[in-house]
């Protein structure tokens, strides 16, 4: 094979590309991951989600004004983060907050409960076939280095790294980012100096079920097609990215997911598409084994 | 107590004698409403039921639906030997009886083997298949194991889906049936003037093997030294190393003993199908063994045994429900876990009627007697109930509760030393 020398552009576009969702995605694991040191089963789901609640919107609104155009979808887009982060809460409070304090398995069979119900009950409301997406962005596309970049693909790296700068801002620089970071480090010293840790831990699912809800959206516009069983393998491959970049920590959740796209990408082209999940998962298993806190994950002392 | 010393030392007035016990031990429960021998006599009872089973009704539904049900109470088993006993989420575990199936599927219509001589080549593979992937995870934390398991299940699938041995995504077709030495079930057996046919044999095959062999040994598995230091390192890892057990290897023993269970479940299935496809195994399966595990009761194996069979033949009998009940399912773990973690039957129940037993009342009136201070009493009598032999050694079948037991010393015995949790 003519070794990347006249793919290689390609390569490196397509794996940023799909890597800026899976940071999207790796992004909400790792924020909860690194508040309540839980793994969000449903968090996957919870993508889903966001791609079928667009899907909805987007059917009515197509109905009324006749057709979409980018603004639209920008409002169908902060419609569905509104009203995934409002599901993350509710998960949270249904069926985690209870659970707070008991054995970690306990919750996380939980989590994994409240993923069967998730898609599931999609799958009662919209059937068992994938739906087709009411919207598609369209765009030329053009040559960048050899390689065939749309328009498409910008306009959705764009929003997803503002989505992130915004998310970064929001931690690294205000409040209630503060009180974040406080309980991720200890959460009864923070408890015993007045954070609200129960409506800290609230805003962190709704913030990562936003952005979860985002890329669903998203997805949903680039590939067309959705299903309810979508969230699944993105739930795993978004972990994947957050164990890559280190789990708990912001910066690594976006690195991870475009290592992890990168990897991909070059992967699915030496070993063909049908052994891309394998490989990905092969990578899981071998940075777990070799590196488990990840690129950016420091060494963590205590035994859990 | 060695008596010369005892006397030595108290003829220097140096020996401090240990304390008399507040009040009698009880003496164990015996006979036939021991919970114990109870839960055995059931279980012998009803093992003799499904034998009896096809006297009764022999229609080729039932008998193919209660075939896959008892398989399925055997992939429970070995899945509740690594999260009811090791406390290790598999969230895969469907991946090591998918190895089971494939691995016999394809010895026996590539190479003609019979399906008795696959199942060393099976048992090699599931050690091998949990070796490779409890090997580096089994260092990490519980929740790393939980996804990287997931993710060996989708590798398995997906390596089924793409490999050309294993028939790609049509799978294997016309897997035989067993047989033993020269004769096979598919010739059927008259005896004493009734026909059994192939698939009642094989009825009869996985009754034994599954609901008896499997069970039983599970069971007893766990009462043994390895169960025993399952269940320690389920509880408190640390303190368990600390008193010498070496967790990663025990880890990865019940890990490994889990997936040989679910390969031999696995090649039973291939022959009950006859035809295995990657479709399978997926994800769905392994969270409803999972959900059956924990619906009955993690580490107990009546429960386990009725979440499996609840699993696996609750869409039999409600068709209209079968829609729903992934659904279901999925409310169902939330809800079971919020407000009966230990499942339907817990390891540790007693049936009701079984947990009558009079305190002997001279026991009573000797520790009131003895122990002025109540206080002084109350942490005694609970360290007493808990540190039991029969008590600890016998949780399963029996199930012995510690709790209910010893005779109440008092209406307000419970009492001990409140531990105020410091969260």
């Amino acid at each position: 094979m003519g070794f990347f020398t006249d793919d290689l552009f390609q390569l490196v576009w397509n794996g940023l590309f799909v890597g800026s969702f899976y940071a999207l995605v790796a992004l909400g694991y790792s924020m909860v991951y690194g508040i309540i040191k839980l793994l969000n089963f449903a968090h996957g789901d919870i993508y889903m989600l966001g791609a079928f609640i667009a899907f909805v919107l987007l059917g009515s609104t197509i109905g009324l004004i006749g057709e979409a155009s980018l603004p639209v979808l920008l409002l169908v887009l902060l419609i569905t983060m509104i009203l995934t982060g409002g599901i993350g809460m509710f998960v949270e409070r249904v069926a985690y907050r209870p659970l707070r304090g008991s054995p970690r398995l306990a919750v996380l069979i939980t989590a994994v409960g409240v993923s069967f119900a998730l898609e599931y009950g999609i799958r009662q409301i919209f059937g068992p076939s994938p739906e087709v997406f009411p919207f598609r962005l369209s765009g030329g596309s053009f040559d960048v280095l050899g390689g065939r970049v749309s328009v498409t693909q910008i306009v959705l790296m764009v929003i997803a790294a503002l989505l992130m700068w915004v998310l970064q801002l929001y931690v690294m620089r205000s409040r209630e980012g503060r009180a974040m970071r406080a309980i991720a480090l200890d959460p009864q010293a923070s408890l015993l100096m007045g954070v609200n840790v129960n409506r800290v831990i609230s805003r962190t699912f709704f913030i990562g079920s936003a952005l979860a809800g985002a890329a669903g959206v998203m997805a949903g516009a680039y590939y067309g097609s959705i299903d309810f069983l979508m969230g699944f393998t993105i739930g795993l491959k978004a972990f994947t990215a957050a164990v890559i970049g280190g789990i708990g920590n912001l910066y690594g959740a976006m690195l991870g997911g475009l290592v992890l796209g990168l990897l991909e990408s070059f992967g699915t082209f030496v070993l063909g598409g049908e052994w891309r999940d394998v490989f990905t998962f092969a990578c899981l298993i071998l940075f777990l084994s070799i590196r488990p806190t990840g690129i950016l994950g420091a060494r963590v002392a205590e035994r859990m | 107590m060695a008596a010369p010393k005892t006397r030595d030392a108290a003829a220097h007035g140096a020996y401090i004698a240990a304390p008399a016990p507040l009040r009698p031990r009880p003496a164990p429960l015996s006979g036939l409403l021991a919970p114990q021998r109870f839960m055995n006599g059931l279980g012998l009872l009803l093992f003799i039921a499904a034998l009896a089973l096809p006297f009764i009704t022999a229609s080729p539904y039932v008998i193919s639906i209660l075939t896959s049900a008892f398989i399925y109470v055997m992939i429970a088993m070995g899945l509740n030997v690594v999260v009811g006993y090791a406390g290790l989420l598999d969230l895969g575990y469907i991946a090591f009886v998918a190895v089971g199936a494939y691995t016999s599927g394809i010895l026996s219509t590539q190479l003609g083997w019979s399906m008795l001589e696959t199942i060393p080549a099976v048992v090699v593979a599931c050690i091998l298949a949990g070796i490779v992937i409890g090997g580096p995870t089994l260092r990490l934390r519980s929740d790393y194991l939980a996804i990287v398991t997931l993710g060996f299940g989708e590798i398995i699938r997906i390596t089924a889906t793409n490999l050309d041995v294993t028939g790609g995504a049509s799978g294997i077709h016309g897997i035989p049936t067993w047989s033993f030495f020269g004769w096979s079930f598919a010739d059927g057996l008259d005896l004493g003037g009734i026909h059994f046919s192939a698939k009642i044999l094989f009825y009869y095959f996985v009754v034994i093997v599954a609901l008896g062999l499997a069970t039983v040994g599970a069971a007893r598995l766990s009462r043994g030294k390895l169960g025993r230091a399952w269940k320690s390192i389920r509880d408190d890892e640390d303190a368990s190393e600390a008193m010498g057990i070496n967790g990663y290897t025990t880890k990865l023993s019940a890990y490994i003993i889990g997936a040989v269970w679910g390969g031999l479940a696995g090649t039973l299935l291939a022959t009950h199908l006859s035809a295995i496809s990657p479709p399978s195994f997926e994800f769905l399966y392994s969270a409803l063994i999972l959900m059956a595990v924990v619906l009955g009761g993690m580490g107990s194996t009546p429960g386990v045994i009725i979440g499996a069979l609840f699993v696996s033949l609750a869409p039999e009998f409600l068709r209209e429900f079968s829609e729903w009940r992934y659904l279901i399912f999925g409310v169902l773990l939330v809800v079971v876990m919020i407000f009966r973690p230990s499942g339907l039957w817990p390891a540790n129940a007693v049936l009701p009627f079984l947990k009558r037993r009079k305190p002997p009342a001279e026991a009573v009136a000797g520790a009131d007697a003895a122990v002025p201070s109540d206080a002084a009493a109350r942490p005694h009598a609970a360290v007493d109930a808990v540190a039991r032999p029969d008590a600890e050694g016998a949780p399963d079948p029996a199930g012995q509760d510690p709790e209910s037991t010893p005779p109440d010393v008092s209406p307000a015995a419970p009492a001990a030393p409140e531990q105020e949790e410091v969260r």
